[in-house]
């Protein structure tokens, strides 16, 4: 079974068009009906949601008049997550052919490339590659940065930067796949996923794996594709780490949730499977948080950058993300107390839902899973003699 | 119908209006200050905004017909219509009729203000602060009894009123307690040419 | 008659809290003054407040629609 990373040594960089259109073959001309294949491989977005792609595609060809658009996200603006630039730097033509695959199917007159300003390795990699690729692909695209801001990848912030200057999100509805970048219906995909998409196009069938980054007390952090039936002990293992030794886990990056170390050794890297357990796999960060670290400092420290990451446009986010995370550093800087943890209950309870976008939401899903994992720390904090800042992660 | 009270209706109508739409006016600036009050609920301030202008309307139509329908001043209906029109104190009048114009395009865009959406509608909105003033100045131009000590006091208490109004709602700063960080955080990622 | 919800405007919203004046049985403020909207279709004897709040509400923020389904 093909996978993301197959082909030459990593370390490389990406091939040519030429050598990686021998590796794998060219792409076959496909039409609507590779929509029915892609319900059928039940294959699901890398970007975080984790929503099944045939259905966005069925969404962008509903509502599609005349042309739709390609939004390609490699904007990764998730702090501890590098699998985005790890799949745009060594394998960008598994990505393009994805996105033409879609710019085929679809009817797309666009294809914008939005890539995070800071990725500047990724960055040149997939502009090389597309000047490789031939005319009838390369001139529908265009590159797109994004701000390095946590909120810019986010599907209609990118495409509010596309069409008015600033990576904000929108209220939704309109959703993208009704009207975004040039008010064409746009389908928004994260890079893996649309490398998922060129080897379904081949081959029929998904990898059956995830891309994951792992990160915190490993002796090697960095980026893995490890199968979907593989638990995050494995993934720990590999990365040279061992469960056992661990306090937490942190699921899905800043995005995501905190399970005890025990607990989560053995949950499949199945975005799925674990979302019927209240998990969230998002864009697939496994953070590691070693037994020497103080959880309650780790929290708070991952709370302020929450708040500070909120676009203010909505007072519940900006107001609550703020009360909460004052509140954590409270806890952490001068030890636990009733009022505090009574109000980050029932602030996080206020705030859940009531922003434009799912950001304040994320913000309280980390919170409440921290509260609970950690309820002994949050409960029996006293301040350090040195304040805790974010691991190296 | 005598033309003496017609004369009095229009003079006194104008009153009137001048009067409502001071109070209108004071309202609107109010109501974007964020001040709280149990006993004041914020619903009352935008209902009490929205009927006085339509009462506003009422004694303007009324001062405007009675001054049209007067023998004593030769308008016709032109005048009260298209300003600077008429010979009878032409720019007083004129004045009048703009201040007449702009309060109508505000009542009708708030009418319809779900189909303009906020932007549109805030933007005539704002022509408030031409109407208001260009009806005062009206009233001191075209009034015979200008200068009689009860429309001078009128007039003075309008404009105190307005005048503080706006000095309140200058110095209570932004409406929107978001505005700052939004545009604080709006800087942060625009998209850059540089890049 | 199908029944209607309060839809709001997240980003249009600032707070000013009319909307909660006029239906306080629906609609209560948070800790900042933005309001908190009661999940689920607004009972009918409340039909002609909810109306009146959506008109009122000084940025168009508040609207009321039948639910429909999403995607």
């Amino acid at each position: 079974m093909a996978r993301l990373l197959d082909g030459p040594d990593l370390a490389k960089g990406a091939e040519s068009l030429q050598d990686h259109t021998r590796r794998l073959g060219p792409v076959p001309a496909l039409d609507q009906g590779f929509i029915a294949t892609l319900g059928r491989t039940g294959a699901t977005g890398r970007g975080g949601a984790s929503f099944p792609v045939a259905t966005k595609w069925q969404a962008v060809a509903r509502h599609a008049r005349r042309d739709v658009a390609i939004l390609v996200n490699g904007a990764e603006c998730e702090p501890l997550s590098k699998k985005d630039r790890a799949l745009m730097t060594t394998r960008p033509h598994l990505i393009l052919d994805g996105a033409f695959v879609a710019a085929r199917v679809l009817g797309a007159r666009r294809v914008v490339v939005y890539i995070g300003e800071r990725h500047s390795v990724a960055s040149r990699a997939m502009q090389q590659a597309v000047a490789e690729r031939p005319a009838s692909e390369r001139s529908l695209v265009s590159f797109e940065a994004a701000p390095a801001r946590y909120v810019a990848g986010q599907e209609a912030a990118a495409i509010h930067l596309i069409n008015e200057g600033i990576a904000t999100p929108t209220t939704m509805p309109p959703y993208p796949f009704v009207r975004g970048i040039d008010r064409m219906p746009t389908l928004v995909h994260n890079v893996e996923t649309l490398g998922q998409i060129a080897l379904i196009a081949r081959t029929g069938d998904a990898t059956g794996t995830v891309l994951i980054t792992i990160a915190g007390a490993v002796p090697r952090p960095g980026v893995l594709e490890m199968s979907g039936t593989a638990t995050v002990g494995d993934a720990v293992k590999r990365a040279g780490g061992s469960i056992d030794g661990a306090r937490a886990i942190l699921i899905g990056g800043y995005f995501g949730s905190w399970v005890d170390a025990g607990s989560a050794a053995n949950l499949p890297l199945d975005a799925g499977i674990l979302r019927t357990k209240g998990l969230n796999l998002g864009c697939g960060v496994i953070g590691v948080l070693a037994e020497s670290r103080c959880p309650v400092c780790e929290v708070a420290g991952m709370m302020r950058y929450l708040a500070s990451e909120s676009s203010a446009q909505c007072g519940p986010c900006f107001f609550g993300l703020r009360a909460l995370s004052e509140a954590c550093i409270r806890i952490s800087e001068r030890g636990s107390n009733h009022e505090d943890l009574n109000r980050l209950q029932r602030w996080a309870v206020d705030v859940r839902g009531r922003g434009a976008c799912r950001h304040p939401d994320g913000a309280v899903s980390l919170l409440q899973s921290a509260m609970k994992t950690f309820a002994h720390e949050f409960g029996t904090h006293t301040p350090h003699r040195a304040t805790q800042q974010i691991g190296a992660a | 119908m005598d033309s003496t009270l017609l004369w009095y209706t229009t003079r006194g109508a104008g009153a009137v209006t001048l009067i409502l739409l001071t109070a209108v006016v004071v309202l609107g600036i109010l109501s974007t200050l964020r001040v709280e009050s149990s006993s004041w609920p914020r619903f009352l301030t935008t209902g009490l905004h929205r009927n006085l202008a339509l009462m506003t309307l009422v004694f303007l139509a009324l001062h405007i017909v009675t001054a049209v329908v007067d023998p004593y001043t030769h308008l016709g209906w032109a005048a009260a219509l298209i300003p600077f029109s008429s010979y009878y104190r032409t720019l007083w009048l004129g004045l009048g009729v703009i201040s007449f114009e702009l309060l109508l395009a505000i009542v009708v865009t708030s009418l319809v203000r779900g189909f303009l959406g906020h932007r549109t509608w805030r933007a005539v909105h704002w022509l408030t602060y031409a109407a208001w003033p260009v009806g005062v100045i009206h009233g001191l131009g075209t009034g015979t009894d200008t200068w009689s000590a009860w429309m001078l006091a009128i007039t003075a208490a309008c404009v105190a009123a307005v005048g503080t109004a706006i000095v309140i709602r200058l110095t209570s700063g932004s409406a929107d307690p978001l505005a700052a960080h939004r545009i604080t955080f709006q800087s942060a990622v625009d998209r850059r040419e540089s890049r | 008659m199908a029944a209607k919800h309060f839809f709001i405007d997240r980003i249009k919203c600032d707070g000013r809290g009319l909307c909660a004046e006029l239906l306080p049985e629906l609609i209560r403020r948070d800790d900042w003054g933005y309001p908190i909207i009661a999940p689920g279709p607004v009972p009918e004897h409340l039909l002609p407040l909810a109306e009146r709040a959506v008109e009122d509400c000084p940025l168009l923020a508040l609207t009321l629609r039948q639910l429909e389904a999403r995607k």
